[in-house]
């Protein structure tokens, strides 16, 4: 009986191949037969030469009528929710704006979430990768859900642009976390950290500083570029320690810290830690007066009013997009009206220019048959963004370079929360920019 | 003779890792103090630090180990039960800060949102046990395991699908903020005063419980044996009731505590500290709560003074992030010279 059921099952797997087998190649191409074309125009010219792909690493047709499909891979749950939602409306907005059509083809947006680490990321490069329709990702928010999904994701030859993955690694030829396809509209780490740095040197006047990371990639390299500019500039650095994602009692590190008296304590790390840090760092004695500051990782709606009282007078460095810019304007108001409110974050604009600038390569490079037909080859989609200059974004002109880094560093400034944000404001106003 | 039989190389391999263990822990503590990098001041902050972190892990440990002293199960859906009592006590807190009743009557709203959680808590395991275990009462050990699990997967992702992912920030009490001082340059933050304090209560008032209260006899009976404790007349589904109710009130309570420390909420939050409360009743001998007790606060003071007290001196960087590993050493290392934990029982056959 086992046995019967194990052969029929098998029949059943066999069959399902064999189908699934002969499904794909009469779907990818739909070539019209030639005789038919010959025998009902016989008087037009002679239909055009069927596309062939003759692309590196291949290309992706959209049959008339079938959506040219992207996907975001976003933190969209979770603590780190305002992060992903931040960037999904801004990708909503940019895809609304061209009425949700490209080349005659509806834009279908799906999306996975990353979960803000390797493990999330992890999974959705997996998913991604293994839909061959996907033209392109809009993603990451977090620079360890990049490093685990880039590798897959630049296999399948897709392209990926994130709005704020920014571990200086991701870019950097020489490190294996490097990969062709990806791309970032958010700054390298290498400004902020250097940015942040002089600030509290020049600007605040602290002679000596303390840094906590949380292991992540991205906070990990963020506070040793903060400490490295910092001790460059002549400062001293008292303690680089670290927590883990998911720990609670920050009691204990923060009075390992007071031992060094830093006059400034920098930890770009994310919610929910940003916060419990910063509500208990003024409780421990030697801490009292010292200045805390944050990076964009806690540049979210949600954590003043976590930290509470005590992030009032707390510094974040982060990205930083003019407001008196009338494209961001009329972006903001596209916002209130599409998704409501404000953006609980600060990448959006980057996610806005991300997905433009997307959407303009895919433009640039598809091949349109006369049905409507459209084929989009992929290397040169890479190449188009590679070659991407001067375009006029909300957070800038960007220009690509050969390792992926369209942003310049300039669109960056320090944020100072007050009781308005603990209240519920957002966004605070910039303090200082560079 | 008889001994050098017995005696096996695992046996001499386990005492030179735990030998070694201990030699880096000296050297290191030697080291650290040496340094004189930190002041008094700075370990009594520490210690403070551990113990009331460690009086949340207790109360939560002591609901493990009652119901495993009476069922032999590890109710794995506790931490929920924990995570629950926090939750109802965030709505209440939340609504009566908007209402500044909180503001007005510091105490009494203190007191309603204990009151409020532990009720939830407790009211959610007598449901637990009814629903989730009772059915399952004369099955293998394993299966109320799997159920456990079960449950607190359910519970988790109720709250998940009914409140959101999201973290929710806890109103701040100004009545519990504010640090008191003591003698010369150290000082108390109010709120760990009052963890530490209403733990130690808690727990008091559970020993007495136990020990001189007539279901406190009968709970021992049914512990040291179901059938004959139900021949003595005892209820004995009652009894088992009356525990858990006992071990989530505590919980619910530990809930609020952690809250008011932490100010954090989300559906995911009992998880670490019911996986560390589960570490410390196995620490202390599950199955015998002044051992969670113990369990529960020797893993919060190690975990806020181990770090800096045996790896700073090795000159280890970020040595907060080897929190965890330290705990968990420890609780390998006991189990391997204590298989039965600090304060552990000798099994008896009937109940092993």
């Amino acid at each position: 009986m086992n046995k019967r059921l194990l052969a029929l099952l098998s029949v059943l797997v066999i069959a399902s191949m064999a189908l699934a087998a002969c499904g794909t190649p009469a779907t990818e191409a739909p070539a019209p037969e030639p005789t038919e074309a010959a025998t009902d125009a016989p008087t037009e010219a002679p239909a055009p030469a069927a596309f062939e792909c003759t692309d590196a690493i291949g290309c992706v047709t959209v049959a008339p009528g079938d959506p040219i499909h992207i996907a975001y891979a976003l933190t969209v749950s979770g603590a780190t929710a305002s992060l992903g939602d931040d960037s999904r409306g801004a990708i909503e907005i940019a895809i609304a704006d061209r009425g949700g059509e490209l080349l005659g083809h509806p834009i279908e947006l799906s999306g996975e979430d990353t979960l803000c680490n390797a493990e999330g990321g992890q999974a959705a490069g997996t998913k991604i990768s293994a839909d061959p329709t996907i033209v392109g990702v809009i993603g990451t928010n977090c620079s360890s859900e990049a490093r685990a999904a880039m590798p897959l994701i630049s296999q399948a030859g897709m392209v990926m642009i994130s709005p704020s993955n920014t571990n200086p690694d991701l870019t950097n030829p020489d490190h294996p976390d490097a990969h062709p396809g990806y791309f970032r509209t958010a700054h390298n780490d290498l400004f902020q950290g250097r940015i942040a740095a002089e600030f509290a040197y020049n600007e605040l006047g602290v002679r000596s500083v303390a840094t906590i990371h949380d292991g992540s990639p991205y906070a990990e390299s963020l506070q040793k570029v903060f400490a490295d500019v910092f001790r460059e500039l002549g400062g001293t650095v008292t303690a680089q320690e670290a927590i883990n994602v998911g720990d609670t009692d920050m009691g204990p590190v923060l009075t390992t810290i007071a031992a060094g008296a830093p006059e400034l304590i920098y930890y770009p790390i994310f919610e929910p830690e940003v916060a419990l840090v910063t509500s208990k760092a003024k409780e421990i004695s030697g801490l009292e007066n010292a200045i805390l500051m944050g990076a964009d990782a806690g540049f979210s709606d949600t954590f003043p009013e976590a930290a509470g009282s005590a992030a009032v007078g707390m510094y974040l460095s982060g990205p930083y997009v003019d407001v008196n810019n009338p494209a961001y304007g009329e972006f903001l108001a596209k916002w209130a009206d599409q998704i409501g409110g404000v953006p609980p974050s600060g990448f959006h604009a980057h996610a806005y220019d991300a997905t433009n600038m997307l959407l303009n390569a895919i433009e640039q490079v598809a091949v349109v048959d006369a049905d409507g037909t459209v084929h989009i080859p992929r290397q040169a989609l890479r190449d188009a963004l590679y070659g991407l200059s001067g375009f006029a974004g909300l957070t800038g002109n960007l220009t690509c370079d050969a390792n992926g880094d369209c942003a310049t560093g300039e669109a960056l400034g320090v944020f100072q929360l007050s009781q308005a944000e603990v209240d519920g404001a957002w966004p605070p106003p910039v303090f200082w920019q560079p | 003779m008889q001994s050098l039989k017995r005696f096996s190389w695992t046996d001499v391999f386990m005492w030179v890792v735990g030998a070694a263990l201990l030699t880096l822990i000296v050297v290191g503590s030697y080291l650290t103090l040496q340094q004189g990098k930190y002041t008094t001041v700075q370990w009594f902050d520490l210690a403070v630090f551990g113990l009331a972190q460690g009086s949340v892990y207790a109360l939560i440990a002591l609901g493990y180990t009652l119901v495993y002293g009476i069922l032999r199960m590890i109710n794995f859906a506790h931490s929920e039960i924990f995570m629950s009592g926090a939750y109802i006590g965030f709505f209440v807190a939340t609504s009566m800060q908007r209402s500044g009743f909180l503001r007005e009557n510091p105490v009494l709203g203190i007191v309603f949102i204990f009151l409020t959680a532990m009720t939830t808590s407790a009211i959610l395991a007598i449901l637990l046990e009814r629903i989730a275990y009772r059915p399952l009462r004369g099955a293998p050990r394993l299966v109320p395991l799997i159920t456990a699990i079960g449950a607190s997967f359910f519970l988790q992702y109720t709250f998940r699908g009914l409140f959101g992912t999201q973290n929710r920030a806890y109103p701040e009490i100004d009545f519990i903020r504010g640090a008191i001082p003591l003698f010369g340059s150290f000082q108390i933050q109010k709120i760990q005063l009052i963890v530490i304090i209403a733990a130690a209560l808690m727990m008091a008032a559970l020993a007495f419980f136990v020990q001189y209260t007539k279901t406190g006899k009968a709970m021992r009976a049914v512990s040291e044996d179901k059938s004959v404790a139900a021949l003595m007349g005892i209820d004995v589904d009652k009894i088992i009731v009356r525990t858990f109710v006992i071990g989530a009130s505590l919980a619910g309570a530990a809930g609020v505590l952690y809250c008011f420390m932490f100010r954090i909420v989300t559906f995911y939050m009992g998880f670490i500290p019911g996986l560390k409360a589960f570490t410390a009743a196995v620490l202390g001998g599950i199955g015998n709560p002044p051992g969670a007790m113990l369990g529960g606060l020797f893993l919060g003071i190690f975990e806020s003074l181990g770090p800096t007290l045996f790896l700073d001196g090795l000159g280890i960087p970020a040595p907060y992030q080897l929190k965890d590993v330290i705990a968990f050493t420890m609780l390998v290392m006991i189990l391997i010279f204590r298989p039965t934990g600090i304060l552990g029982e000798r099994l008896s056959k009937t109940k092993a």
